[in-house]
């Protein structure tokens, strides 16, 4: 069976990986959006979608007889998963029509550019690690599509392309709400780019040691906090993860990835109150569920960055890294040594963490109340790219001293 | 007037940096995130109605069964919206009420026009008519939503009635002092 799979020519493996990846991706998305409304729901008091049933007879009998089984299917029914499928069918067959009045051409490309870079981007996040036997050794490989070495740039790169979608269907609709919140989007991505940008520095300065071979790859960030405990010295940091050593990179990280991500209290190009839907005010149905998904995308790609660089990756706790954790598994389980789970363990750990931090992102946006447009332009450029520069050069001498 | 000079303290380091109000609302939120549900189940449960809720206007009967209206179209007067149309009538000669002499033939309230004001009872003399708890009325037609006689006598049931002013009526004719 595997044989067979290795047996396919390169590009038919990959088209299959990537299509898993995207299978793996957008369910997850698709459920954020039910995870949103039951959250906000929740904090609000309310038990959110909670009645939608699928009927029985038809094509959906066979959700409908899920539905259907006790207590397990009154459960799905509270959580609102049947809501998700009629969600998604609303999406899908609703009229989609085109104002008049738009650029058609650029109108209709603007979700689909939207979906490229969240699409784009997952490629180069690795999700997991396990043992691979390499000539007789064992060496750690992660579980990703393209372990590329410039990973973080990468990442960098192709979702700051995320927002020309947003400025095209702002432009494209002709609207100035939509246009208003293209503006918006763009000068709020750019201010919040940079402080992001420096605040992973020290943490590639840190890892990338003078002399060394140079790597930006996301999956040596994530072995670098794999060590174990060593007593109080120098050598136990690895086992620490960078938000311990490095907390004014991750909050600044965190910041602005919630502006970059769109999200509230930094909502800007959409802000409800003031723009009725900022840039995608003209977009309805599928159109507009693109937009939709590519959000959440955007989320669940940021958070993950976020946790490979910052919260440890696929290691369960500082210092008992993925590694140490299957060694004491394995006393209890015989096959915990094998790949395949070592593989399952670290994706069900490392997911573990991408779930907690979307639902921070919505415990926060239910939380915070939107940001005034000067005060995220003031937040942006006045505080945090000052201090993600002085956090910057913090850490390069603070290096410099301890490498020397 | 004195002029009360309020001193307001600059902010502190911590408060301006805001992250303690932040996680201060995010504890918030999260207690309402555990806290149970407030939101009634409306179909399946229902609210409980308040003592002295003013809902659908009704016409009661007294606790033996007669009904109470003596259709003398003071509700009719009174309502502002003009939502009771009556229809008076004598009272049959075999009843056993026939000393109250007048009865609704036909007893109307649009509630299409109602506006639940409650002037009705209070200003009816026989305590005929009363908005008691139905607060949901709906309707695919007009005329579903006119409630006729049977039908307010079927919302409204019956009241305790503490003086039975006709039977000490009937029991004084029947003595002979009936003025
Ligand atoms: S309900 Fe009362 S006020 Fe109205 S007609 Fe009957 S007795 Fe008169
Ligand atoms: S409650 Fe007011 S409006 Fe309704 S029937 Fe009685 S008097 Fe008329």
């Amino acid at each position: 069976m595997f044989d067979f799979y290795f047996h396919l020519h390169l590009i038919v493996r990959l088209v299959l990986q990537s299509l898993a990846v995207i299978l793996v991706l957008f369910p997850i998305a698709a459920a954020c959006s039910m995870a949103e409304r039951k959250i906000s729901a929740w904090i609000q008091g309310r038990p959110g979608p909670n009645r939608t049933i699928a009927p029985i007879g038809g094509l959906l009998t066979p959700l409908g007889l899920v539905g259907r089984i006790p207590f397990l299917g009154p459960f799905l029914q509270q959580m609102g998963i049947f809501q998700l499928a009629a969600d998604g069918g609303k999406f899908t067959f609703k009229e989609d029509p085109v104002p008049g009045h738009v650029n058609k051409f650029y109108f209709v490309l603007a979700p689909i550019i939207s979906m490229i870079p969240a699409l784009t981007t997952v490629v180069v996040v690795p999700v997991g690690a396990y043992f691979a036997v390499v000539d007789g050794v064992k060496v750690l490989k992660p579980i990703v599509l393209a372990n590329v070495d410039i990973g973080l740039l990468a990442v960098f790169a192709v979702s700051s392309l995320g927002v020309y979608s947003v400025i095209l269907a702002g432009w494209a609709s002709n609207s100035k709400y939509a246009f208003l919140g293209g503006v918006r989007a763009s000068a709020q991505l750019i201010s919040y780019e940079l402080s992001m940008t420096l605040s992973v520095l020290p943490v590639f300065l840190w890892i990338n040691k003078p002399g060394g071979q140079g790597t930006l790859s996301l999956f040596d960030a994530v072995q670098f906090q794999s060590g174990v405990f060593h007593g109080f010295s120098l050598a136990s940091l690895h086992g620490l993860w960078g938000v311990c050593y490095m907390p004014v990179s991750a909050f600044i990280f965190l910041v602005a990835l919630f502006a970059e991500t769109n999200r509230a209290p930094f909502d800007m190009p959409e802000s409800e109150s003031e723009l009725v839907a900022g840039f995608h005010t003209e977009y309805g149905a599928f159109k507009w569920s693109l937009f939709f998904l590519a959000e959440y995308c955007h989320m669940i790609i940021g958070s993950a960055v976020c946790i490979l660089l910052f919260f440890g990756g696929w290691n369960l706790l500082p210092w008992v890294p993925l590694a140490t954790l299957i060694d004491w598994l394995s006393h209890f389980i015989s096959f915990a040594g094998h790949p395949l789970f070592m593989g399952l363990v670290g994706i069900a750990i490392f997911l573990g963490k991408v779930f907690f931090f979307i639902f921070f992102f919505m415990w926060v946006r239910w939380t915070l109340p939107r940001f005034r447009y000067d005060q995220v332009m003031d937040l942006g450029w006045k505080k945090l790219l000052p201090l993600s520069i002085a956090n910057l050069l913090f850490y390069t001498l603070g290096i410099a001293l301890l490498q020397k | 007037m004195a002029v009360i000079q309020v001193e307001r303290k600059p902010l502190t380091f911590a408060e301006r940096t805001y992250i303690p109000q932040i996680i201060g609302g995010l504890k918030t939120t999260l207690k309402h995130f555990f806290a149970p549900t407030v939101t009634l189940q409306y179909p399946e449960e229902r609210p409980e109605i308040p003592k002295g809720y003013r809902g659908v206007p009704t016409l009661v009967k007294d606790p033996h069964g007669r009904e109470k209206c003596v259709s003398c179209q003071l509700c009719e007067f009174v309502c502002p919206p003009k939502a009771i149309r009556i229809t008076p009538g004598e009272i049959p000669a075999e009843s056993s009420s026939v000393h109250v002499e007048k009865g609704p033939q036909a007893f109307d309230i649009d509630m299409l026009r109602c506006i639940y004001c409650g002037l009705c009872q209070e200003v009816c003399p026989e305590e005929a008519i009363f908005l008691q708890n139905q607060f949901s009325m709906s309707g695919y037609t007009r005329a579903e939503m006119v409630n006729n006689k049977a039908r307010l006598y079927e919302l409204g049931g019956t009241l305790p009635d503490q003086h039975f002013k006709w039977d000490k009526k009937k029991a004084a004719e029947e003595h002979g002092n009936a003025h």
